[in-house]
């Protein structure tokens, strides 16, 4: 899937965008999380049934323009323009980690725009009792024990860089800091910019979708979701972590779509 | 040339197992290895030992700041500057310096430093550093991709403060204040000199030389490795079409002095061995934080001075490695003069500040480094870049009209 630009509010961001599906289908918003869109099945799988519309944020990949955003409020109002520029009224919109973040505000600023919302393994909220991972600052294999139920697997393995490939190995240095870079301006130092003042507004049916064994983002998060959310359910699944939409790709893709194909 | 007693004011009993129990000497490193009493003594011995400086004839004395730090006791090193303003003459204080990113409002830096000059009669040179990552993002929780236009806002809101004789409102992005009028104002028209402690990175480079500032390299590890970083520095310098002068350069080096040079291992092995390999034991995550430095410079391939890298490069350094690399200079007065030089000349570099206590060196010792240094190796390099005028020096009050404490029984009378 070659990737597109989007100018969004008269140029001043040029957002890189990736659609599956077609066209004529329920558009689906897919907003990434703190590494950038990551090109898995999933978003094939989900456009089966939806468009789907799988932006870069300002600051990630090619897309430009994060000097012009600095908060989640600042960003919610960008994907409004986002999905104007687009001529997307409503959408549903999956946000995954950080992208459940800005997911759950654009449905709480302005919540004729989300028809249904999901957020899956959603930063945002912060407990005392169980701090998000600080994974500015964690070693690789911590990361890849929370981020991973199975780090060892073929599947995680086989994403990895080839060691010798110098070249490919330090851009993709170059590219994880400007990712995280770019997902420090929300998530620093604590992950919580107030979110929860304004999660009452949301009035889009929410599903909340977790891995079992998340250790970036634990799972009693979803409960807390679920609990100061007005209309959610929460589903938990085994044998995955931060990860659940490559780590389980069928089953995440098949929660997800049974909730947003629903009428009621 | 001038020098400078530049002290860091480590904690000197970190245990012998500091590297394999503890993870860090920064940000997480625990504060039961701290001991409040012993603490006392060690302040004042510190401070013993840069007013022994100041006495001994070095231009500037130095102090700087750290937070959650380690070798670094320092979190305020105005007070420390204020401490010392009573009890020195000559000596410039060196506040190298604050990290005005991190004071809010950024004015209270405009005031402290103010406060500093005028008790002081005009001594005072303020450094603006950015700050360490581990300072800056981890200990005092500054996101990191806009520390560097936080710092730019508050160093355009304290030129101001200094220099602007009318009361005036700033509406900035990260301060907004509606009325800003420092009171004091600094001795120093239009302002105290300004030092920028840099790390190498390209943009500040840029900033230092177009404002006409001093630029530091603040290395712990020799001026072997600096070549680099202050040929960078030199060819902005160029490509701006500014005079090469030394002055506009510090740089930081370690320096041990003994009757030989086989004395030298002898006195001071055990204390660079203390700080290389306890004092600089950071953790690796908190060396960089994502966003801290700019892509511009993660593109020069500069590298960190800590960090996983930095730190594989050390690994099983001794006495030995330390002098031919370059970390310290050490052995007799001659070498170290014919050293200093050397690397004076080699990095353009018109103020040299001095680390002449490390580690967790004695009182004695460092009396010993310092005399030796101040006797034996400073009257012969004075005259290096005399050709040079130093525009980024102190201009105190004439001597006339500068106050000394009276003696502490006849402030009672």
């Amino acid at each position: 899937m070659e990737p597109r630009t989007v100018a969004v509010r008269e140029g001043m961001f040029q957002a890189e965008v990736r659609e599956y599906g077609a066209p004529s289908a329920e558009p689906l918003l897919f907003l990434h999380g703190s590494s950038g869109l990551l090109l898995d099945p999933y978003l094939e799988l989900l456009g089966e049934r939806f468009r789907v519309v799988a932006p870069q944020h300002p600051g990630w990949g090619a897309s430009t323009g994060l000097e012009h955003i600095d908060d989640p409020i600042d960003m919610a109002l960008y994907y409004y323009d986002f999905l104007d520029a687009l001529r997307i009224d409503a959408a549903h919109v999956v946000g995954h980690s950080l992208g459940g973040m800005f997911a759950a505000e654009i449905a709480a600023l302005d919540p004729h725009r989300v028809r249904r919302l999901v957020l899956s393994n959603a930063v945002g909220l912060w407990r005392d009792d169980a701090p998000v991972l600080d994974f500015f600052s964690c070693g690789m294999e911590e990361l890849q024990r929370a981020v991973w139920a199975e780090p060892e697997s073929d599947l995680v393995r086989s994403r990895a860089p080839d060691p010798e490939d110098k070249e490919a190995l330090a851009g993709l240095m170059f590219d994880r800091m400007q990712s995280l870079a770019a997902a420090a301006k929300f998530l620093w130092p604590i992950p919580d910019r107030g979110l929860k003042k304004r999660l009452h507004r949301i009035a889009a049916p929410s599903l909340i979708v977790w891995g079992e064994r998340d250790g970036l983002v634990p799972p009693v998060y979803a409960d807390e979701f679920g609990a100061r959310l007005r209309n959610a359910r929460v589903e938990v699944l085994r044998g995955c972590a931060h990860m659940p939409m490559i780590e389980r790709p069928e089953e995440w893709v098949r929660v997800v779509v049974e909730f947003l194909a629903r009428k009621t | 040339m001038k020098f400078h007693f530049f002290h860091l004011m480590p904690w000197p009993d970190l245990p012998d197992d500091f590297q394999e129990r503890y993870r860090s000497v920064w940000v997480d490193v625990p504060s039961t290895l701290y001991d409040p009493a012993r603490g006392h003594e060690v302040y004042n011995e510190y401070l013993d030992e840069l007013e022994y400086a100041a006495s001994l004839g070095f231009d500037g004395i130095c102090v700087n700041e750290h937070h959650s730090n380690a070798y670094g006791l320092m979190p305020s090193p105005n007070i420390m500057a204020a401490a010392l303003a009573r009890r020195t003459r000559d000596a410039a204080l060196v506040v190298l310096g604050n990290s005005i990113a991190l004071y809010n409002p950024p004015v209270r830096v405009a005031e402290e430093f103010a406060m500093l000059d005028v008790l002081s009669g005009g001594r005072l040179v303020a450094g603006f550093p950015v700050g360490s990552s581990m300072d800056t993002n981890y200990a005092y929780g500054q996101t990191p991709i806009t520390l560097r236009d936080k710092y730019q806002e508050a160093h355009d809101l304290i030129i101001r403060a200094w220099t602007e004789p009318d009361v005036f409102a700033w509406n900035g992005k990260y301060t907004q204040l509606r009325y800003v009028n420092t009171w004091p104002k600094p001795v120093q028209k239009p302002h105290p000199p300004i030092w920028i402690p840099g790390g190498g990175s390209v943009e500040t480079w840029q900033w230092v030389t177009e404002r006409d500032y001093m630029y530091c390299y603040l290395s712990y590890f020799g001026h072997k490795r600096a070549q680099s970083v202050m040929q960078g520095f030199w060819d902005e310098v160029a490509r701006q079409g500014v005079e090469p002068n030394p002055y506009r350069a510090g740089f930081l080096q370690f320096v041990a002095v003994a009757e030989s040079d086989a004395q030298a291992e002898r006195d001071y092995a055990a204390a660079a061995d203390y700080f290389y390999n306890r004092c600089l034991h950071v953790y690796a995550g908190f060396a960089d934080a994502p966003g801290y430095r700019t892509m511009k410079t993660l593109r020069a391939g500069i590298m960190a001075q800590i960090g996983a890298a930095a730190r594989e490069i050390r690994r099983g350094l001794t006495w030995r490695d330390f002098i031919e690399q370059g970390y310290i200079l050490g052995g007799s007065p001659e070498s170290v003069r014919q050293q200093i030089e050397d690397v004076a000349k080699s990095l353009n570099v018109g103020h040299l500040m001095l680390l002449l206590h490390f580690g967790n060196m004695s009182k004695e010792l460092v009396t010993k480094n310092t005399t030796l240094f101040a006797r034996e190796v400073m009257p012969h390099l004075r005259g290096l870049f005399g050709e040079w005028e130093d525009r980024w020096w102190i201009k105190p009050l004439p001597a006339a009209d500068q106050r000394v404490p009276a003696p502490a029984a006849a402030a009672v009378e």
